[in-house]
């Protein structure tokens, strides 16, 4: 019965995300045209980040995948949470039987199948492109449990202590950051790679990168991103509003 | 085996240092409409909140038939309903979507139309709640708080925003559900919707019930509960007054006289004769009958806070 009203919370949540235009741009368009860009031109090679015979999917495809998810995990349910925080929804479902912990693990169970979609179109994409492999499965469940894990719990913190409008510019902005310096999709060389390592977004992109091709997983980077969901989770249960 | 649906007794919660709910005892029976009046800030959300167990209070106990509603959340959401002050409902799905998956969360749901069909909500289940008017949402929270078969109904506000068709129809239905067995705690600062739809009204403010009884009980324990006023073709002459505050406290002002009290029908008639006999004629003759909104005011005070 519990089981039953995750699973009903779940879809729910799933198909207003895949009905919100918005959302649909950050979770697909947005992946699925990196996915294509960094492997289409000719822009990784040229400023250096890999060898000249190297493939570009080795990077375009791990930074789609960790682009995905951050969101859907974080950018995406972080807004969606906070509007419906602003609305009462929250308060509202808490008076149901599905209660605050189904509302929580619906929204979790809604990022999985959004996630699941994204990695399917992106894994398509990469395979037409001409993307073989390898890939360690293993790790890369690895990584999206744990970014899922971080990305999220920090999302409903911003969403639970924040106004919606400032919840939508902050989790926008952190996307833009996390995508364009923040080792998501390209690691980062000297200090600022080891300052981008221990924070959510380099640790995801690097387990990520570990995972797609033979590095397999990034022990390292796999702690980083449990610590930041510890943190993140810790924080939502203490600070996290209805109203 | 006692038939009170909410019981609620030393409910205390504060903000930080303000104390929002200082104290409040409550029952609400089965099958009656308890009218929760107060003015805007008086902690009347905050209790309901308490009461359905999204917060918890700092001292006091709730139970709602017999359940603790944090504790035991589970068994007291499939018993109790809400419809919250403002909305509360997903703004990107359409009305009838929303309804069908909260109808999923509970063990024994309403079928939807029969919510949709008597509240009017199949004349708009195309659009979503985002684009719906003030009353249009009101009307699916209404039926959200209804659609698991709650014994208990909490409604925070409920005619808010409603035009008088739609006021009417939601006051029908909140009579039949009392008039099925459910509980009903219905919040308001319509003192008429108080007056006309519950059985029992408690009237709080500052976090503290400071008054409590059937409507009529509170009218009549009321100082001024009741008055006759006569108006006269000429200025109230001090004799006349003297001769009628024999009869009864009472008052002149230019050429209007007010009696206090009850104005039972030898009282009028004397306070007539002493009339006639002062050679002045009755232009007008009214019984006031205090209201409820008399009563709130005398015990809230008419400025605004």
């Amino acid at each position: 019965m519990r089981m039953k009203r995750i699973v009903s919370q779940t879809k729910f949540e799933t198909v207003s995300v895949l009905r919100n235009g918005e959302q649909l741009l950050l979770s697909l368009v947005f992946p699925l045209g990196l996915l294509i860009f960094l492997s289409q031109t000719p822009l990784l090679r040229g400023i250096g980040i890999i060898e000249p015979t190297a493939d570009p999917l080795t990077i375009a495809l791990p930074g789609a995948l960790g682009l995905s998810l951050a969101s859907s995990a974080f950018t995406g349910q972080s807004i969606a949470t906070a509007f419906d925080r602003r609305y009462g929804v929250l308060r509202q479902l808490a008076t149901t039987p599905l209660g605050t912990n189904g509302l929580v693990l619906g929204k979790l169970g809604a990022v999985i199948a959004v996630v699941l979609i994204q990695y399917a179109l992106v894994f398509a994409v990469a395979c037409a492109l001409g993307f073989r492999g390898p890939v360690d499965v293993f790790a890369l469940i690895l990584a999206t449990l744990f970014g899922t894990a971080a990305l999220l719990s920090l999302g409903l913190l911003m969403a639970g202590t924040l106004r919606a409008e400032a919840t939508l510019a902050a989790t926008n902005l952190i996307w833009v950051l996390m995508a364009g310096v923040g080792g998501l999709i390209v690691a980062h060389p000297g200090e600022w790679g080891t300052v981008v390592g221990y924070l959510p977004s380099g640790a995801l992109g690097d387990a990520m990168r570990a995972a797609i091709g033979d590095g397999g997983i990034d022990i390292k980077a796999i702690i980083v991103l449990l610590a930041w969901g510890l943190v993140g989770t810790l924080a939502a249960r203490r600070w996290f509003r209805f109203e | 085996m006692s038939s009170s649906a909410l019981t609620i007794r030393g409910l205390h919660y504060s903000y930080g240092a303000h104390r929002v709910v200082d104290g409040i005892d409550l029952t609400a029976e089965t099958g009656a409409v308890l009218g929760v009046l107060g003015p805007n800030g008086a902690g009347k959300s905050t209790t309901i909140s308490l009461a359905v167990g999204t917060r918890r209070p700092d001292a006091g106990t709730v139970e709602i038939f017999g359940h603790d509603p944090v504790r035991d959340h589970l068994t007291t959401s499939q018993l109790a309903g809400v419809m919250l002050q403002d909305g509360g409902l997903p703004m990107s799905s359409k009305p009838l979507q929303v309804l069908r998956h909260l109808a999923s969360l509970y063990e024994n749901p309403l079928p939807v139309q029969e919510l949709a069909d008597p509240l009017g909500l199949n004349d708009f289940a195309g659009r979503t709640m985002r684009r719906l008017s003030g009353g249009q949402k009101q009307r699916v929270a209404l039926a959200a708080a209804l659609i698991g078969r709650p014994q208990l109904v909490f409604l925070d506000e409920p005619c808010a925003g409603l035009d008088p068709q739609a006021r009417e129809v939601v006051h029908t239905f909140i009579r039949e559900l009392a008039d099925r067995g459910v509980a009903v705690v219905l919040t308001t600062h319509d003192l008429v919707e108080a007056e006309e739809l519950s059985d029992e009204v408690v009237v709080i403010d500052r976090g503290r019930i400071i008054a409590q009884g059937a409507p009529e009980e509170l009218r009549n324990a009321s100082a001024a509960a009741r008055s006759l006023t006569i108006d006269l073709d000429s200025p109230v002459s001090d004799r006349l007054i003297d001769r009628i505050a024999a009869i009864a406290p009472a008052s002149a002002q230019g050429s209007t006289i007010t009696v206090e009290g009850a104005p039972d029908s030898a009282r009028i008639a004397a306070v007539c004769t002493a009339v006639a006999e002062a050679d002045v004629q009755i232009i007008d003759i009214g019984m006031h009958s205090q209201s409820l909104a008399d009563v709130f005011f005398e015990l809230t005070g008419r400025p605004l806070r």
